[in-house]
């Protein structure tokens, strides 16, 4: 377990996060689970080229065979012979609104998930820990759903444009306005879709000859946008501020690779909460390093914004910095906010020069109005604007889970990743058939849960991660955590070796804060 | 009851054979090879164990015992 010392000066509270080891014996099985279905995997592709079994994934046509082969490498083996086989637990359909609970479509399959079919029976209010609706936002009534009816009645669905042609309504100014004044910078931009926010603006702000500066973790959108930009991308640790500054000090000493020219802008993606670890960026010291080697600092806060911080204002306030520190705080309405589509928040001529050069506001198609009211009406509730204590309640109940939710399944025994305070919570599970199997058991006990696997997980690293959710109350949680404890000593997945001292016992320096083992 | 408790340890024991193995996820046909394959093999060990290990802790014994036993008469 780490040993965490809170320096006074640039964190006013504890900073909890933990990444607890694989435990040897457990890696040891996973790589044995792994190896046994490699070798079915190989026997199976060995029956389906002999064509002495059907074979139902997609193949080259009789023509290609002698061309470059298309389906040998190690991600296509891996979805025809491990991915196919648990494929039930993914995609799953729901036809409700996806709330706390939700309704879900029962399917079967008859030839191992290589096709399903619809019983027409509906599984209903299947408890919901996979939902990103951190704020419980998601809901077919209430204040926000009448006002995106009203402008629904008003303005229609299509916009039929892009921004900079026809498509810049009235509401959208309203939104930008509303965005900035919520995040504390000077202007915003709202954009359709929260992946191209990323992917479409990072190549706008930095080229060729600049520096891009990401974390080893960082997601897909972050990723293709720097890919895109053709900057030179240089990778760093997860969260770990040594290694940043290593790469900085020598971004500077060094320079371009060539020429050794000063690099023309260096740039630090990272995100606030890391959505498959449930870290938490270590935000003061970014910032204390960014001002040093005056570099910028673009902040992904898709899973932060409206979850972290007192009133809701995303990891800036969380640790109680100041948001003109920050250059580029972009974000996305899809996760606390209940609709869809991101935003990017910084100094006027940052915005004015995005809205003429982005590729989004270009080439996009803006957002809808109905949409466009939703993220309105949800962020004055949680401003406080609509004259209610609403989103405040909201916003201490997501607190309040998220801290019950995290001890509760500690203290039962399992391997948690990431920070205290963060409502994503990565449960470890590392061995396939378990992911599988827990993802079926789950829905029989009537909790739907989303488990990670391979490609977007290290190999043996996957995990059931639960999205936590201010609409949950304590009988839901309560009922979870009781099903999540059966389920965990049927499968044997209470791995943990740490037995942590509960927090409020022993008595700790205002300064230093230790966990040890014990 | 008992028996049923006993019965229900035995098939949760198998369960988590099966998931360590991934044998879980494999189609039936794949599952009996798979058994078939490590039943053989487990008999094989065992079979070997018994054949050969009390012949080699015999030897093993009678040479350590060779060893120091005989010093103390060649010493006097």
């Amino acid at each position: 377990i780490h040993h965490i010392v809170q320096n006074g000066g640039l964190y006013k509270k504890p900073f909890n996060e933990a990444f607890e080891e694989t435990p040897m014996l457990v890696a040891v099985l996973t790589y044995v689970g792994y190896g046994v279905l490699t070798l079915f995997g190989y026997l199976r592709d060995f029956l389906r080229q002999w064509k002495i079994e059907k074979c139902q994934n997609a193949t080259e046509r009789e023509e290609q065979k002698d061309f470059v082969p298309l389906y040998q490498d190690f991600e296509n083996f891996y979805n025809r012979n491990l991915y196919m086989r648990i494929r039930d637990s993914w995609n799953r359909p729901i036809c409700s609104v996806p709330g706390a609970k939700v309704d879900m479509m029962e399917r079967v399959s008859h030839d191992y998930n290589w096709t399903f079919t619809y019983t027409g029976r509906v599984i209903k209010d299947v408890i919901n820990m996979g939902s990103y609706n951190y704020l419980g936002f998601a809901q077919n009534t209430g204040a926000c759903q009448e006002a995106a009816a009203k402008v629904l009645s008003q303005y229609g669905v299509g916009v039929c444009s892009t921004r900079q042609e026809m498509g810049n309504l009235d509401k959208h100014e309203e939104l930008e306005k509303l965005v900035a004044r919520f995040l504390g910078v000077e202007s915003a931009m709202a954009y359709g879709m929260g992946f191209a926010t990323n992917s479409m603006n990072i190549p706008a702000l930095v080229g060729k000859g600049c520096l891009i500066l990401s974390d080893e973790l960082n997601h897909a959108s972050l990723v293709l946008g720097a890919r895109l930009s053709g900057a030179t991308i240089r990778v760093f640790k997860h969260n770990n501020m040594q290694s940043l500054e290593k790469l900085l000090k020598d971004a500077i000493v060094h320079g371009q690779p060539r020429t050794r020219r000063p690099w023309k802008k260096i740039l630090i993606l990272v995100e606030g909460i890391y959505s498959m670890e449930g870290s938490i960026v270590r935000l003061p010291e970014v910032i204390a390093l960014k001002k040093k080697y005056k570099s910028y600092l673009y902040l992904d806060e898709a899973h932060s914004i409206g979850a972290l911080g007192p009133s809701g204002r995303g990891v800036v306030e969380y640790f109680g910095l100041n948001p003109e520190d920050v250059d580029v705080m972009m974000g996305t309405f899809t996760k606390s906010f209940g609709a869809a589509g991101g935003y990017i928040g910084g100094k006027k001529e940052l915005i004015d020069y995005l809205r003429i050069h982005s590729h989004s506001a270009v080439y996009a198609t803006s957002l809808s109005p109905p949409v466009v009211q939703q993220i309105i009406t949800s962020m004055k509730c949680i401003m406080g604007e609509d004259g209610t204590t609403l989103g405040k309640a909201r916003v201490q109940q997501l607190a309040e889970n998220t801290r019950y939710f995290r001890r509760r399944l500690k203290e039962m025994g399992f391997i948690i990743y990431g920070n205290e305070d963060s409502p994503v919570v990565p449960l470890m599970l590392y061995m396939p058939a378990k992911i599988g199997a827990f993802g079926r058991e789950m829905l029989k006990r009537n909790i739907g849960v989303v488990v990670v696997g391979f490609p977007a997980t290290p190999i043996i690293e996957s995990r059931a991660r639960f999205c936590l959710s201010a609409a949950h109350t304590k009988e839901i949680l309560d009922t979870a955590l009781k099903e999540i404890n059966e389920v965990g000593d049927l499968l044997q997945l209470k791995y943990s070796r740490h037995r942590l001292v509960p927090l409020l016992d022993r008595p700790f320096d205002e300064t230093t804060y230790e966990e040890t083992e014990d | 009851m008992d028996i049923k408790r006993v019965k229900d340890y035995v098939y949760w024991l198998y369960f988590q054979y099966l998931l360590i193995t991934c044998s879980y996820v494999l189609e039936p046909w794949e599952q009996s090879m798979f058994h078939t394959i490590t039943v053989t093999v487990l008999a094989m060990v065992l079979y070997t164990a018994y054949v050969f290990i009390p012949i080699h802790v015999r030897l093993a014994f009678e040479f350590f015992s060779q060893m120091f036993g005989g010093q103390p008469e060649s010493a006097v």
